[in-house]
Parts: structure tokens; C-alpha cells; sequence
């Protein structure tokens, strides 16, 4: 007798269930879609803007199957969804007309893209299809280094400049500053000083190791970053970095872009569709500069321009026009940072950092302009834009905050804004990749074929071999596909080709536990058992080699996945996974339809198995 | 029906010193190639650019050599693949220029010559990342064949783990060596298929370990060599069907899975094949040259024997 307890039963029909549901999204296909995302980083998409969108089609008569908003970190972006392409061609100029009439200086990226149809209730459930890589789906990929050493040079500089300062105001005389591209030398006549400005500089700036050195009269203090410090540095720049890179690929209007960190210092940059790679490039390398400068207020106050006019977007849409004075204060490279902060009445601000030769240009404009307005302005694309304007009050350096009626989120913004201006370091780019999209489709169709056509040749031969257990191996085995597809879909990881190729060698080596239980079963019938023993016998024997031979094989499969890369690693997410769903659908599930076939029969006279042959017969 | 009607046990060990022989001078050809000769690695490990492109009609591979030629950025390839119309062409890294510039440019000429050319993917690595890759590479074939072995020498015994790696190390060197002798593309899919291999064709010699160890407790009288031989003779109808039917996965991959997967597919129908020779003559020989015993498998499974004994 061969029966599974109920829970068993349950168990599987649960797995099946959870895999049907997660498998499906992949098979409803994609359908037109018009994307609008912000062009500029001082534009925000809302749902306000979603009405207006609705509107700007009703208006025109367009018929959409559909409008979403997604929000993800600081980037969100309005879909709506078309039933063809020509309704999507056509609405997407409306909505680009209406949105930005003069395609000078756009506020929106409007682009086209492609939606899934999942139904809205799996969704919900966060069933989604899978991500199609880009040699699936055509595009350019960047991989990126980031020179830390850069971003630490530039924060010694900063902190070079700080020692100074903080000297002078203590009134703590040192024979000299030197910063070599690893650390800061300070020198001293006396050992007193030393002792004092060292007490200083460990209170003030805590990023610092101190070490003392040199004899005599020529004493120094030789100041390094702690590990904490040159990591949190690094941490920060390729975050920077991150941001800005966002920033200039929300500019292609590109939809998915992924950009993303890899290892310690380097960023995986994904256009997908895009094919300009000229034009991608020169965006991703291209600097947005800010700078500073004092407001033309006798201008201003006379309604006239200035030697130059800015526009400044305030709360509400409402765009002013500014006008500012001729000289710049400071510019962008002068800048070391910005952060959200609070101010000393506890009220949100942004505080800003600038270098040295910045700070001595501040406070000399300060020191004559207290009372009076500057404007922080960001260029994009050439063209100017006022991201804040505030009130001086006081004299100050390298070293300043905006206060203001500020939320916690717009002063996070702000500083991102101040940022975004500059990289943290700079980068390089030391792989490249373009994929067109035929070769996209292409490889898609040919993965699929050969996975088809292999297991349909599999499934032939398992059941003219063996009858109505090749049967129940065909479907142990079609189970088991659907599990893999269903939690490469749960874990929304990216299918490339050789992840096609490593489903499809997942089937070829799932066959092997199949013919492993089956032939057990052929083996024990031959010595003489009876069928419902032949069956117990076969799969309890069979499973402790199922286990070592999969055991082995799931070893290489996690080698891979630490030590692979980029397609590599994508094969072997798939290939470790596939082992695991293997052992699973050829020894529960195919024992479980067994079971139900011949377990309850008392007088099982024989199994379909195929032809067993004995010797000497 | 039944393919294989073995009337008695097949003398499997009878040929394992002839067998052998081949494949220790395989093996050494195989190691002299790839020292002597090396393996033509794809741009991800020598960093460079790879551009492919595709013609309307034929292409004309002199024009584009000439064309090429006169850029003087050294060794390049120009090459068919696929079809005559599609064209690969693989560039050194240029000192001064980005891939994208290199690629522009090849482009622009090319397009001056024929118009019709279609721009189908560009590849470009950094020297730096080529090294990192191949040193990952070699440090994860390294993992496997360690964590294998530990794992082996757990479930097993030490002799067995010995045996089964040195197989399968044999397997991979001769695919490797494969790679080097016909000058086939060795790209990092085609690692991931050597390390596939490697777990594969432990996983062979393990199933019939298994069997060794079983029929050494049925078989109480019966010496190694007979032992080996019987688990071998019990076990190679599910060694054929099973590799059987992987490979049709791997052929249909091969045949219809385009050029993006032909050497993937390939060194994997290769892989297979030699881990079925491996592991039936190669890997239960040596563990019999190693002086396998009764005691060494029994003794270690004591308690497993007893509740596997079958009535």
C-alpha cells in the first residue's frame, strides 16, 4: 500500500497553487504604454498631475486602457496604458504638447514603453512577470568604476581646510599645513601646542586618526582618516554619484533604467531600448553645474531684468522670474557637500559645505551683503534654474545653512538638488554593451525554441519508455518548470539567455532523478517484488542518490553564484534553483500522482512502467 | 519495452588499463595545448571591443579587413558568424579612445562602403575587468572542486572523493583543451558550463559510487573488481537514458539555439559525454588503483546498513 497522509496532499496542492499564481503574469504579454517622468530635478510628478494627464487625453478623445502611478524612492513616473501602438504614438505628442507647449526647455520626459497586463489582482499579490535582461531585450549597458581616491583627496581637502580654520580661531600657531593624497601633515615648534591643537582637533573633527611624530623643534602631527571614514566617504560618493546618474538618465526618457551599485565601487548603469550609444554617453558624462550668486534686488524691486533672469519654481507651479547680478560667487567645483540638517531652533535646513577658496569668496561677499538675497542656481542642459533663494544673515564661510519654512522631505531634496550639481568622484567607464533590439527578440525566440524542442523530444521518449510512469515523469517534470519559472518570477530576478539555457539544462538534469526512481522501480519488479513494494523500494532507494547527486551538483551551482558575474551569476541563480525545484517535483510530486494512480489498489496486480525484462526469461 | 537486456555482469575493469592509457595521453595533449597554445578567450577576459554586424546582402569581409586595416589599431579579427551576411569583428583596446568612439568610427566607414549596414552589438571590456573575471573563474573552480571533495569524503570515503575529482578534473581539462585545440571561442558562458560540467559529472561518478557501496554489502564474497563491475552493469541503462535526454536539451540548445549560445551548448555536449566515459571507466578505476575495500565503505555506514538491509 502506497497512500501520502492528507498534509502531503495539501502541501502540494498548495505549492501548485502559489506556482500557477506566480507563474502566470509572465504569459499575458505586454501592451503600449506612454510614460511621463520629470525632466528636471526640480519638477515633481504627482497623482495632481495623473488627473491632469486623464484630462489632457479626454479632452483630446483618446481612448486608454488605463492610468498608474508609480512611486519608486525619489523617482516617480505617470503610465498610461493604450490598446495599439498608433493610439500610443499619436498620444503621446498630445500629451507632450500639452504638457510642455514650448519644447525648448521640457519639464517632462515623455516616452514610450511597453506595460504589462498582468491583471490588477495579481499585482496585488506582487506577482509580476519576470524582468527580461537586456540581451533579451535589446539596450546599453555602462559598467562604471568610481575613483575613490578621488573622493577621498577631496575630503582631505575639505578637512585640511577646516584644520586651518579652526586653528586660527584658537589662536594656535602652526608652522605649516601640508596634505598628502593620504593624509594631512600639521608642524609645530613646540610640543605644548601640539598637545593643544591636538586636544582641539580631536574634539572638532572626529574623522580623523592622530599620530604624533618628528623630534626637536620640528614636530608635527601626521592626521589620516579612520577606516569608519574613508568608508562612510566612499559610501557617500558612489550614493552621489548614484543620484546624479538618475538624474541624467531620467533625461533619455528612458523607461526601466537600472542603476545600480556593484561591489565597492562601481556602478552598473542599464538603458534598456536605448540604441544611441553616442548620445547616452555624452549624458551620462555631462556635469550639471551650480552656482552661486548674489539677486539683482534694485532689478527685482523695478520689475527688470537683470544681467541675467532665472525662473524659480515654488510651491504650487508658480514659476517667478529672478533676476541676479553678473558675478558668480561660487561655483559648483567649489563645493564639498550638502545635507539635510536641523537648525538650532530644531526647524528643518539644509546645511552646505564649500572648500576653501569658496568659503574666503563667501564670507567676503557676506561680510557687505548681510540682509540681502542669493540665489543658489542649477544649470541643466544650459539652462538656468533658481533651486533656492534665501536671505543673508550674517557673515559666514565655508561652512553655511538655508533655513527656511522647510519640510524634513523638501530639505532632503534640496540637499539632493545641491548635489546633484556635481559627481562625488569621478568615473569611468570600463565595459560597454549594446544590444539591438532584433538581436533582443531574436534570442528570446531561440531560447525558447530549444527549450521546447528539447523537452518535448524528453517527454516523447519518457513515455514510450516508460509508459504511464514516463507519464507522471512528464508531469513531475512540468511541474517542475512552473515552480523555477514561478520563483525566478517571485524573486523578480532578470532572465537572460543563459539563464533560458540554464532552465533548459534544469530540465535535462530533473530527467535524471525521473530515470534514477524509474528504473529502481523496473529493478525491484525483476527481483521478484510485488508492484506496491516495487514502488515503496524504488523510491526510498532511489532518494538517498537523488540527494548525493544533487547535493554535488547544487555545490558547483552556489560557486558559481559567489564567484560569477553579470551572465554567469544569471545562469546560476536558475541552475541552483532548478535543482532544488527538481528534487522537490520528481520525489513528492510524481510519488504523490503515483500514489493516487496505484496506492489505494489492494490487489495491484502490475504497474505501467514499461517492459520489464528479466534474464534468462 | 527494455533497451538494455544485460544477461550477466559486463567486465567493465577488464578495459580500464587500456582506457585509462587513452585518457592519461588525452589528458597530457590536452594540458600541452592549453599551455603551449593557450585558449582564444573571448573580449570579457582580454578586455577590447567586439562589434557585430549585419549586411542586407553578403557581406564583403576583405572590404571591411581593408577598411580596418588602415585604422592601424594592430591585431584585429573580421570574421562570419551565423550567416554570411552577419560579421563580427573584435578590436584591441585603444589607448586615448572609448569603445564608443572606436565603434563610431568602424561604424562610419562602414557605412560609407555600404549603407545598408546595421549596427547589432557592441561589446567592450576593461582590461581590469578581464583579469578580475579569469581570477574569479580559476578561484571558483577551485570552490567546487573543494567543497566536492569535503562532501564526498563526508558521505564516502576519502579514496572515492580522490577518485570522483580526478575524473571530473580530467573531464574538464579535456574540454578545456577541446577549446584550445579547434580555436573555439572561450567565453564566461562557457565557464559557467565547464564549472555545470564539473557538478554534473561528480554527480555521475557519485550515483555509481552509491551502487559500489551497496553492492559491496549484498555482495559479501565477491572481490573489488566484481563489485565495481556489477554496480557499473546495474547502473548503465540510467547512465545512457539519462545523459540520453540531457542531451537532446543540450543538442536543441546547439542546433537551434543560435550563435549567443553555440559554444555554451557545445561545451556542454562535450562535457557530458566525457563525464559518461569519466565516470564509468576513469573515475571507478582509480578508486580501485587506490585500493578501495569492503571495510573502508562498510564499516563507515554501520548504521545505515542496518536499517537498509532488504528482507
Amino acid at each position: 500500500m502506497n497512500r501520502y497522509p492528507l498534509w502531503k496532499y495539501i502541501v502540494i496542492v498548495v505549492a501548485l497553487l502559489i506556482g500557477a499564481t506566480y507563474m502566470l503574469p509572465n504569459f499575458f504579454g505586454e501592451s503600449p504604454a506612454v510614460q511621463v517622468s520629470s525632466a528636471k530635478s526640480t519638477v515633481k510628478v504627482d497623482p495632481a498631475l495623473m488627473t491632469r494627464v486623464e484630462e489632457i487625453l479626454k479632452n483630446a478623445k483618446f481612448e486608454h486602457a488605463g492610468l498608474y502611478f508609480d512611486q519608486v524612492g525619489l523617482n516617480s513616473t505617470i503610465r498610461v496604458r493604450f490598446r495599439d501602438a498608433d493610439t500610443q504614438l499619436a498620444a503621446k505628442d498630445v500629451i507632450q504638447k500639452a504638457l510642455d507647449p514650448s519644447q525648448e526647455d521640457p519639464a517632462y520626459v515623455v516616452a514610450l514603453n511597453l506595460v504589462s497586463n498582468t491583471p490588477r489582482w495579481l499585482q496585488s499579490l506582487r506577482a509580476l512577470p519576470m524582468y527580461l535582461g537586456l540581451d533579451l531585450r535589446g539596450g546599453v549597458h555602462f559598467l562604471m568604476q568610481v575613483d575613490m581616491r578621488a573622493a577621498v583627496d577631496k575630503r582631505l581637502d575639505t578637512l585640511a581646510s577646516d584644520i586651518r580654520t579652526l586653528l586660527r580661531e584658537k589662536n594656535i600657531r602652526h608652522v605649516g599645513i601640508n596634505k598628502t593624497p593620504t593624509s594631512i601633515e600639521i608642524k609645530f615648534r613646540d610640543a605644548e601646542t601640539r598637545t593643544k591643537a591636538e586636544d582641539e582637533i580631536r574634539g572638532q573633527v572626529r574623522e580623523l586618526t592622530l599620530k604624533e611624530e618628528g623630534a626637536g623643534d620640528s614636530l608635527s602631527i601626521i592626521a589620516t582618516l579612520s577606516p569608519a571614514a574613508q568608508k562612510d566617504i566612499q559610501d557617500n560618493a558612489l550614493k552621489q554619484n548614484i543620484t546624479t546618474l538618475h538624474n541624467r538618465v531620467n533625461e533619455l526618457g528612458v523607461a526601466e533604467p537600472v542603476i545600480q551599485q556593484q561591489g565597492a565601487d562601481r556602478i552598473v548603469v542599464q538603458l534598456p531600448g536605448v540604441q544611441d550609444v553616442a548620445r547616452a554617453k555624452q549624458i551620462l558624462g555631462r556635469t550639471a553645474t551650480l552656482e552661486i550668486r548674489m539677486v539683482d534686488q534694485e532689478a527685482m524691486a523695478a520689475g527688470l531684468p537683470g544681467a541675467i533672469t532665472v525662473p524659480e519654481r515654488k510651491a504650487g507651479g508658480v514659476v517667478t522670474q529672478t533676476p541676479l547680478k553678473r558675478e558668480v560667487v561660487v561655483t559648483g567645483n567649489q563645493l564639498n557637500g550638502a545635507s539635510a540638517t536641523l537648525d538650532q531652533n530644531q526647524r528643518p535646513a539644509v546645511s552646505v559645505r564649500l572648500d576653501e577658496a569658496g568659503g574666503r569668496a563667501m564670507r567676503a561677499v557676506t561680510r557687505d551683503n548681510i540682509g540681502k538675497l542669493m540665489a543658489i542656481v542649477l544649470y541643466e542642459k544650459g539652462k538656468g534654474e533658481a533651486i533656492s533663494v534665501a536671505r543673508i544673515q550674517g557673515e559666514f564661510g565655508n561652512q553655511f545653512q538655508i533655513t527656511g519654512s522647510f519640510t524634513v522631505q523638501e530639505t532632503s531634496d534640496l540637499a539632493l538638488l545641491i548635489r546633484s550639481g556635481s559627481l562625488a568622484a569621478p568615473m569611468e567607464i570600463i565595459e560597454e554593451r549594446t544590444i539591438g533590439p532584433s538581436l533582443g527578440k531574436e534570442n528570446i525566440e531561440r531560447g525558447f525554441r530549444s527549450t521546447l524542442y528539447g523537452f518535448t523530444a524528453i517527454a516523447a521518449f519518457m513515455i514510450f519508455y516508460y509508459r504511464v510512469f514516463g507519464l507522471i515523469s512528464v508531469a513531475a517534470l512540468t511541474v517542475n518548470v512552473m515552480l523555477l519559472i514561478a520563483l525566478l518570477s517571485m524573486l523578480q530576478a532578470t532572465m537572460t539567455l543563459p539563464g533560458i539555457a540554464a532552465v533548459a539544462l534544469a530540465l535535462g538534469m530533473a530527467i535524471d532523478s525521473n530515470v534514477l526512481i524509474n528504473e529502481r522501480v523496473r529493478e525491484e519488479l525483476r527481483n521478484g517484488r510485488t508492484p506496491q513494494q516495487a514502488i515503496t523500494e524504488g523510491y526510498e532507494k532511489a532518494f538517498a542518490t537523488i540527494l548525493d547527486s544533487n547535493v554535488t551538483t547544487l555545490i558547483a551551482g552556489i560557486a558559481l553564484l559567489t564567484f560569477g558575474s553579470g551572465p554567469v551569476r544569471g545562469f546560476a541563480i536558475v541552475h541552483s534553483l532548478g535543482i532544488l525545484t527538481s528534487i522537490f517535483s520528481a520525489v513528492f510530486v510524481s510519488r504523490a500522482i503515483v500514489n493516487l494512480v496505484y496506492g489505494s489498489r489492494k490487489k495491484l496486480q502490475s504497474i505501467s512502467v514499461g517492459q520489464v525484462w528479466k534474464p534468462g526469461a | 519495452m527494455e533497451f538494455f537486456r544485460i544477461h550477466r555482469t559486463i567486465p567493465f575493469m577488464r578495459y580500464s588499463l587500456l582506457l585509462n592509457t587513452i585518457s592519461l595521453i588525452s589528458f597530457l595533449v590536452a594540458v600541452g595545448f592549453l599551455v603551449f597554445r593557450g585558449l582564444s578567450l573571448s573580449v570579457e577576459f582580454t578586455g577590447g571591443t567586439v562589434m557585430e554586424v549585419s549586411y542586407q546582402q553578403g557581406a564583403n569581409l576583405e572590404q571591411i579587413r581593408e577598411a580596418i586595416e588602415k585604422k592601424g589599431w594592430g591585431e584585429f579579427q573580421v570574421q562570419n558568424f551565423g550567416t554570411s551576411r552577419d560579421v563580427m569583428i573584435r578590436l584591441p583596446v585603444e589607448k586615448g579612445y572609448t569603445s564608443g568612439q572606436q565603434a563610431d568610427r568602424v561604424m562610419q566607414t562602414l557605412k560609407a562602403q555600404d549603407p545598408t549596414v546595421e549596427l547589432r552589438r557592441v561589446e567592450f571590456v576593461g582590461p581590469q575587468v578581464g583579469e578580475e573575471l579569469a581570477h574569479d573563474g580559476l578561484l571558483a573552480l577551485l570552490m567546487v572542486v573543494i567543497g566536492i571533495m569535503i562532501y564526498l569524503a563526508f558521505r564516502f570515503e576519502w579514496k572515492f572523493a580522490l577518485a570522483a575529482i580526478i575524473a571530473n578534473l580530467h573531464d574538464v581539462i579535456l574540454v578545456i583543451g577541446m577549446f584550445s585545440i579547434f580555436g573555439w571561442e572561450f567565453s564566461l558562458p562557457v565557464l559557467a558550463a565547464v564549472l555545470a560540467v564539473l557538478g554534473y559529472s561528480v554527480n555521475e561518478s557519485v550515483i555509481i559510487f552509491d551502487r559500489v557501496r551497496e553492492h559491496f554489502k549484498k555482495m559479501r564474497r565477491a572481490s573489488t573488481v566484481e563489485v565495481i563491475d556489477s554496480a557499473i552493469t546495474a547502473t548503465i541503462s540510467r547512465t545512457i537514458i539519462t545523459h540520453g535526454s540531457t542531451l537532446c536539451m543540450t543538442l536543441a540548445m546547439l542546433f537551434f539555439g543560435g550563435p549567443a549560445l553555440h559554444y555554451f551548448a557545445l561545451a556542454l555536449t562535450i562535457g557530458i559525454l566525457f563525464g559518461v566515459y569519466s565516470s564509468v571507466f576513469v573515475a571507478a578505476a582509480i578508486a580501485m588503483y587506490l585500493g578501495v575495500k569492503r571495510e573502508d565503505l562498510v564499516k563507515a555506514v554501520k548504521k545505515e546498513d542496518e536499517q537498509a538491509v532488504v528482507p
